[in-house]
């Protein structure tokens, strides 16, 4: 595959003398990239016109006027098993170690919305995250850890509505202002239908619900930021780079609409919407990503939305995972690759860096794999200069060039989105989901026939050596026992008078479209569960029927 | 049902338990159709019952979990039964996705005659089905 001129014979050189065959190369995106870019390139391409100063509008450099000099990028490693005890000293292990901000995993049970001793529950307890059940297991998990100082990212999406009001009372129990309060929910529930799959109810109340979250904090909790939407997971799917950011804008177009419709102005609330974006692939391909995608999403609040202040126009990201680069073979090469995703997500001006631990295509990563990743975001600003100065590839021919024709790519396909029928119709007859699905196996396809090129998958393989890199999580029942132990006690404990009386508050108001926030607060300070409250709201809204496409 | 000659190959894929991940189910379903074969998808979330109720009510020829989120070994223990009660021992079982070498033995030992891992390839798959489906049915394929 690769072009190598020196192997060409001789007499094959002094024949033709001059050009060698250049392989075409066209990045995933379907962009062709010349073998060499001059200004004439930028000028022919749109030009510097849409660049901007750092800070200012459109924002392509950077939100920030001095980025990372003024602050480097906040280092959150997803973390979080077993119970909530367990998961309390791998956060302050990680403190202890520099990091910077949390990111909370939670078990499937508890992303789906179920107790720990639903029998749908068995054997997943605790697996692949931490098991929530009510309030007194966040008080547990984030015990001792000052939330003045550490920003709290919770990775949860059909539940969100109940695990952020558990984390603002569990905040309020310790006195803090909610009024102050920092922190983030992924809460982006139309990709979970895309890819992740943890939908509860279906598609039309769980952007409701969406909507709901954002309209309660603009007011109760105007620092915390109530959803980072997703292309990350969309991308694992299938997605090409430029479809990552054009389905992820066209979600977070629904849900401002759905924001919208209850009378806020954009800027009411748009200067806390989020993003969560992929990494893995071609270097310069995803920095003209980022840096184009934040253009496009300004220019959208902005001219679609009638935005003012400049930060509804912000595009903030989380970006440095790129768990479908990471290959299960020569584990320890993940590592590099893991270097080279967190120096594209400096590159490209992230607010925000995770990175994939070399060890998790296999495991719940261990404290020395998420230490190796700690300290590869750590060599980027301490060592090598990444947050010396803003936007350093602003002014490259080759990346100034890819920028504007990865723009114009995202524009084209999110007019296209809205020509089919606009992304909630698309996502609720799986029509996305199909789409990202025959790429995932075209590109499948690609890897197994060598044309595109993995190391140490297609090219450079070494069998049968990769475990022993490894050390396997153990998986403990006794965790899972001590949790619903915990469960029984708590509902033994509480003031169940208290926790009837909301629940069915939030039934009424879920029935009449009222904001269900507020009842869900008042239930979960009053302990009811994570399952207790999603029996509740399903009731009212029923379960999503997933359609069986591929 | 037995002894029929004139059909392809029936599949049931299958994601166990309450994992979402769907991305290596899906590209090996297409797989598996493009080999030739007929292939029940059943979506997420199915629990050992309803994994051995479809087997049974589609009569397949493979039995076929994708799991990527570790519960593999106690949702097999769950299933095992169900499918011999069904009536499916003689079917092929075969496991696949993120399943850790040292399971293997004790999936082996459940009945999954096929494991395969993460990084396993289609070709491999599909050749494994072909020679593992008992033979009345092979000699149906085309």
């Amino acid at each position: 595959m690769n072009d190598r001129p020196e192997t060409t014979p001789k007499s094959a050189q002094s024949n033709k003398a001059a050009k060698p065959e250049l392989r075409p190369v066209v990045n995933e995106s379907g962009i062709e990239i010349k073998p060499l870019y001059t200004a004439e390139d930028v000028e022919q391409n749109g030009g510097f016109g849409f660049l901007g100063k750092p800070g200012e509008y459109p924002f392509v450099r950077g939100i920030h006027p001095l980025m990372y000099r003024h602050r480097p990028f906040t280092m959150r490693q997803y973390t979080g098993f077993g119970n909530p005890v367990q998961t309390n000293q791998r956060f302050k292990y990680l403190i202890a170690n520099g990091q910077t901000g949390l990111n909370v995993a939670f078990d499937l049970p508890t992303q789906i919305g179920l107790d720990s001793d639903d029998p749908m529950a068995y054997g997943e307890v605790g697996r692949v995250g931490m098991a929530v059940d009510s309030l007194r297991d966040f008080e547990i998990a984030f015990d001792g850890i000052d939330l003045d100082k550490i920003t709290v990212s919770l990775t949860i999406n059909g539940a969100a509505p109940q695990l952020i009001a558990m984390f603002l009372a569990m905040g309020e129990k310790r006195g803090y202002d909610a009024k102050r309060l920092r922190g983030t929910a992924q809460n982006d529930i139309l990709k979970e239908f895309i890819g992740r799959g943890t939908w509860i109810y279906p598609v039309k109340p769980s952007i409701r619900l969406v909507g709901d979250t954002i309209e309660f904090c603009a007011t109760e909790a105007p620092k915390y930021s109530p959803v980072s939407v997703c292309g990350y997971h969309i991308r694992e799917s299938g997605a090409n780079p430029v479809q990552e950011m054009a389905y992820a804008f066209c979600i977070a177009k629904a849900y401002a609409d759905d924001v919208i419709k209850r009378g806020l102005s954009i800027d009411e609330f748009a200067g806390r919407l989020s993003f969560n974006f992929n990494i893995f692939g071609n270097i310069f391909e995803q920095v003209a990503k980022f840096r184009a995608a934040r253009g496009l999403w300004a220019r959208i609040m902005k001219e679609q939305y009638g935005a003012k202040e400049p930060g509804s126009m912000w595009m903030r990201m989380i970006a440095g995972g790129g768990g479908g680069g990471l290959t299960f073979e020569q584990p320890e090469v993940n590592i590099v690759r893991g270097a080279y995703y967190a120096l594209i997500s400096a590159l490209s001006g992230a607010q925000t860096m995770a990175l994939c631990c070399f060890d998790e295509a296999y495991t719940i990563p261990s404290e020395y794999a998420q230490r190796i990743s700690l300290r590869t975001m750590q060599l980027l600003t301490d060592e090598m200069g990444l947050a010396d100065t803003v936007d350093p590839l602003a002014g490259s021919y080759y990346v100034e060039t890819l920028t504007n024709q990865m723009r114009q790519k995202m524009e084209e396909t999110m007019a296209e989105v809205d020509r089919q029928g606009g992304i909630v119709q698309l996502v609720s007859e799986g029509a996305v989901q199909s789409q990202v699905s025959s790429q995932a196996y075209a590109m499948q396809k690609d890897i197994e026939s060598g044309k595109f090129l993995k190391v140490g998958v297609n090219r450079y393989r070494i069998e049968g050596q990769e475990e022993h890199e490894v050390h396997m999580h153990p998986y403990n029942e006794e965790d899972t026992r001590m949790q619903v132990d915990s469960l029984n006690r708590i509902r033994g404990e509480r003031d169940n008078g208290k926790v009837k009386a909301a629940l069915e508050r939030l039934g009424a108001d879920a029935r009449a479209e009222r904001n269900v926030m507020p009842a869900i607060m008042e239930a979960v300070k009053a302990y009811a569960t994570v399952g207790e409250i999603t029996t509740q709201l399903a009731g009212v809204y029923g379960r999503y029927q997933e359609p069986i496409r591929f | 049902m037995t002894g029929r000659t004139d059909r392809r190959i029936r599949i049931v894929v299958a994601k166990p338990g309450l994992d979402g991940h769907d991305v290596g189910a899906k590209v090996v379903v297409r797989a598996l159709m493009e080999a030739g074969f007929e292939v029940i998808y059943t979506g997420l979330r199915q629990p050992p019952e309803a994994v051995a109720r479809i087997a049974l009510e589609e009569d397949v020829d493979v039995i076929a979990l994708s799991s990527m989120a570790g519960s593999h070994v106690p949702f097999c223990q769950k299933l095992k039964p169900l499918l011999e009660q069904a009536g499916l021992s003689d079917k092929l079982w075969v496991i696949g996705g993120n399943l850790p070498r040292s399971d293997h033995d004790t999936l082996r030992a459940l009945g999954f005659k096929g494991i395969f891992p993460t990084g396993s390839r289609f070709d491999d798959i599909v050749a494994f089905i072909r020679e593992n489906v008992r033979p009345n049915v092979q000699e149906g394929v085309k």
